[in-house]
């Protein structure tokens, strides 16, 4: 039997102590003397919600089916242990062999929001690895990271020896095999890092010198190392169909956020809403092969013992295969009592029949995410969701028994006015009219809608990149402001007006699109005491304030400034395949309110073709339009005021 | 049908909380390939339900759980098939069919006529009692000290309130050593015959899985558990501490249950859970 690295004693004094002990359903075992790498992947947050993170669980599958190597997890301790481990000096460990993260030759740690990276000082303290990449020593594990905040690395760019942009499938061979390579050879780190970053995706941060105008913004990357590449290539799998699908995940002893099998039925996305970076860097769209997909649903579900599975994709209502594999997971497993949960579909016939197959309709809510209160501000944000789709498709489930709606905007996006503020609190009071249209009999009792609010962060590679950012203080007044609408309306009683915390976000904003000078305010912001920064009840405004203070670094330089069409960014030295010329096209678009058709309709040339694969290449008959390109290739010019 | 399992809890899975199990059991049922009886409506659970459920850190050689099956095989394969997709930590030693007219009705309630539980508690190597009391007989005298008391009464805190309760009656007996423990127990059970493998049932021996301690400190009693009268042995260990002069560390003592009871109605005796089909 392992020996866990935590005695009885620590174990019974926390919370949850099956988060510490590994040996979960599923786990790999490898005798650690018998592979030449051991890697420790770290999802920089609480346990429940690591587990349920499908990369991770991709990528400790495809490391693990390498003979060579053994891939272990680790997870940030929760603050009670955390508390414990720094009293009694006990280090950080890997659930599977119980050692220390220390020990090991990588930790890699996915990136999946930017509000963890004080977890990441965590992870690495506990780990009594030196925070800072330059204190490191060849003892000490090589640090890296990826997933979507590796697109902007910079504000943590000091923390790490080297990025990995893209998708786990595609490169992580390359880099261990040359690992293995060079540590028989008896190679530095420093060789290693050098050699390391001629592979593509690979982005070493000491190789660059930042170099800043008097403003404060970018003037250059300097290369400090000869050969290091000027920018860095996102790295995909263009085969989903073929590529390795864990069909084995892990199943945890506690309840985890997804405690159920998940089904990546695609990647990326044909629609180009403009706020959405998901949408932009995991360009282009992939599906997975239908007849794959049942064979991973049955494979997963045989494997774990889930009774529930679930699809996940950024649009599940765009795989173009979506009515043949639910259809089929309801009559195939439906019967065995496994509960299949769907993502928000677009409301329509089809998805009213199966919502009303595999849920109650009287405990469920229909979900809509508008994204913004009027029409004009959704062609801005080319939201193509119309306010008569959305009435026409609540009337349909209102009819089928539905009584509950769910909203999701934004509010602060670029353009906006107070019209469009007041518009959330209307759409929200005409949906409930069209409850109270239908007669009385055919009605559930009330209609009830919850209008969630989020304050919109522009992320790198967006086309709103160059945009300003509301300030809290503007975001707390359009927030009274709508609430003051919500009252005016009719139906107000059956409005629900729930909002996110704004500090939260401006922070989210600063270290979204924030640059190598906030390394040090995170190492500050995490000593004056700031973890689990994503959690309301741990996140402390006051502390990371002290700490942007300190290093007299300003937030409004990073939020509340409009930014230069020809500014370099941070994040330039990442190619992640969509041009900046095609963000730059859309958000002047945006601007003028003329939204982009998507992918499957009309190509736009954003960049992504260049992977040779995906949707770029799909046989779909096009129309021809003035400023696109059609399916043969050939280009019209664009308006001239947009190029 | 319904099917009741007896199962060991050892090692790690010691942290696994009582709900938690009954989760991981509902997942190994189907990782086994068999179909459970559900819930109907949307969200469709597995009926399945727990005996005396387990605190977090015990171990145990008996837990028992019943389960609606709609697919089964043979109770020798239905063992070895579920041990297959266990986890260390986990191991089933009983698979009994209960069929629908063998007086169903005490069946369904044997879960809730839990009477008695037998318990080992050991103290953990690396531990100490204080005080300078090394040797296990110096435990055993003074804990036939305490037990010799006419009244143990300890102060009872419930979450609404507290009250004095003398828990010497719920305690049927203690013993030290395995000899001595299965001479009481032999007093205390019911006449029964031994159980055997057959269409409906299958029993594994497998040795218990209490650990071994060097310092060979341990005490076994029978105590009262149940919704009618209940005893939890660390309670029993607190009042011993307090009672000795010693300083109770609910860390440094490993519990481990060793069987659960109901009680026959006539004879008052008692009858170990896998016995009562
Ligand atoms: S190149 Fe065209 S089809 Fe491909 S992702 Fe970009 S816009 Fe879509």
């Amino acid at each position: 039997m392992r020996k866990l690295a935590l005695t009885d004693e620590v174990l019974l004094s926390v919370e949850k102590p099956a988060r510490y002990i590994g040996g979960e359903v599923n786990m790999v075992v490898k005798d650690p003397n018998d592979v030449d790498i051991r890697f420790c992947i770290c999802f920089p947050d609480v346990y429940e919600i690591g587990m349920s993170h499908l990369g991770i669980q991709i990528l400790y599958d495809i490391l693990n089916r390498r003979e060579d190597t053994y891939c272990e997890r680790v997870y940030s301790p929760w603050v009670d242990l955390d508390k414990l481990m720094r009293e009694r000096d006990i280090p950080l460990f890997a659930l599977e062999s119980q050692e220390p993260v220390r020990d090991f030759d990588f930790l890699g740690f996915t990136l999946q929001y930017e509000m963890c990276y004080t977890n990441i000082l965590q992870v690495l303290e506990l780990s009594k690895i030196p925070v800072y990449a330059n204190e490191r020593t060849e003892d000490d594990p090589i640090v890296i990271g990826g997933g979507p905040c590796s697109y902007n690395p910079e504000p943590i760019a000091d923390f790490f020896d080297f990025f990995y942009i893209g998708e786990g499938e595609a490169a992580y061979n390359n880099f261990l095999d040359l690992y293995k390579e060079c540590k028989k050879a008896g190679k530095s780190k420093r060789e290693y890092l050098e050699l390391v970053s001629q592979i593509e995706g690979i982005y070493v941060p000491s190789f660059y010198d930042v170099e800043y105008n008097e403003d404060g913004t970018i003037n250059s990357f300097k290369k400090n190392y000869e050969n290091a590449p000027d920018r860095v290539k996102k790295q995909i799998e263009m085969k989903l169909s073929e590529a390795y699908y864990p069909t084995k995940p892990l199943v945890p002893f506690i309840r985890v956020t997804q405690d159920r099998v998940v089904l990546e039925i695609q990647r990326g996305c044909i629609r180009g809403c403009r706020f959405c970076q998901a949408g932009m860097i995991y360009r282009p769209n992939r599906e997975r092969d239908v007849e794959y997909l049942k064979k991973c649903a049955n494979e997963m579900l045989k494997a774990t013992g889930h009774e529930e599975i679930s699809l996940s994709s950024l649009s599940s209502s765009d795989y173009s295969q979506l009515q043949e594999l639910v259809y089929f997971l309801i009559d195939e497993f439906g019967s065995k009592g496994v509960n299949i949960s769907l993502p928000s579909l677009r409301i329509d016939a089809f998805s009213l029949d199966v919502m009303g197959k595999v849920q109650d309709i009287r405990k469920s809510s229909l979900t809509f995410a508008p994204e913004a209160g009027t029409q004009r501000l959704r062609d801005v944000i080319n939201k193509g969701l119309t306010e008569d789709a959305i009435l026409n498709g609540a009337r349909e489930a209102f009819q089928s028994g539905w009584n509950r709606v769910k909203l999701y905007f934004m509010m602060g996006l670029p353009t906006e006015t107070e019209e469009d503020i007041e518009g959330i609190a209307v759409l929200s009071d005409k949906i409930a009219r069209v409850y109270y249209e239908i007669p009385k009999e055919q009605r559930q009792g009330k209609v009830s809608i919850i209008a969630s609010t989020s304050f919109f962060v522009p992320k790198p590679f967006t086309p709103f990149q160059w945009c300003r950012m509301d300030t809290p203080e503007e975001y707390i007044q359009k927030q009274r402001f709508l609430r003051s609408k919500i009252n005016e309306q009719l139906n107000k009683k059956s409005i629900k007006f729930n909002w996110h915390e704004a500090e939260l976000s401006e922070l989210e904003g600063v270290l979204a699109r924030g640059d190598r000078r906030l390394s040090r305010v995170i190492y500050d912001a995490y000593m004056f005491g700031c973890l689990y920064d994503s959690w309301s009840e741990h996140f402390n405004y006051d502390k990371w304030m002290k700490a942007f203070e300190k290093n007299g670094v300003s937030i409004s330089f990073y939020n509340s400034r409009e930014r230069h069409e020809d500014e370099m960014f941070p994040w330039d030295i990442i190619d992640a395949g969509v041009s900046k010329s095609f963000l730059l096209r859309e958000y002047r678009r945006a601007k003028s309110g003329k939204t982009t058709p998507n992918c499957r309709e009309l190509c736009y040339n954003c960049g992504a073709k260049k992977f040779g694969g995906g949707v770029c290449v799909g046989g779909f008959e096009m129309p021809n339009h003035a400023d696109g390109i059609n399916r043969n290739g050939s280009i019209k010019q664009e308006a001239s005021n947009e190029s | 049908m319904k099917a009741r399992i007896k199962f060991q809890k050892y090692g790690y899975m010691k942290f696994i909380g009582h709900l938690d199990v009954l989760r991981y059991f509902q997942k190994a049922f189907r990782r086994a390939g068999y179909d459970s009886e559900y819930t109907q409506g949307f969200n469709p659970h597995q009926i399945i339900s727990f005996a005396a459920p387990l605190g977090v850190g015990l171990t145990s050689d008996a837990e028992y759980v019943d389960i609606g099956l709609r697919t089964c095989d043979t109770p020798e394969t239905m063992v070895k098939k579920i041990n297959e997709v266990l986890s260390e930590g986990f191991y089933v030693t009983g698979f009994h069919l209960l069929t629908e007219d063998s007086g169903n009705g005490k069946m369904a309630s044997a879960m809730s006529l839990v009477a008695s539980a037998d318990y080992l508690v050991s103290l953990k190597d690396g531990c100490s009692l204080g005080n300078g009391i090394l040797s296990c007989e110096e435990f055993r005298e003074l804990f036939e000290k305490f037990y010799s008391k006419q009244d143990i009464i300890i102060n009872k805190k419930t979450k609404k309130s507290e009250k004095m309760v003398n828990i010497k009656p719920m305690i049927s007996f203690v013993a030290f050593d395995e000899k001595e423990y299965d001479a009481y127990l032999g007093c205390h059970l019911a006449d029964l015959p031994k159980p055997v493998n057959n269409e409906k049932s299958y029993y594994l021996n497998a040795a218990s899985k209490a650990d071994a301690y060097e310092n060979n400190i341990k005490v076994y009693m029978q105590l009262d558990t149940g919704s009618a009268s209940n005893l939890k042995p660390e309670l029993v260990m607190e009042a011993f501490c307090s009672d000795s002069g010693l300083e109770y560390n609910p860390y440094a003592w490993q519990v481990h249950r060793l069987e659960i009871y109901t009680r026959d109605d006539e004879s008052k005796r008692l009858i170990p859970l896998d016995s009562v089909w």
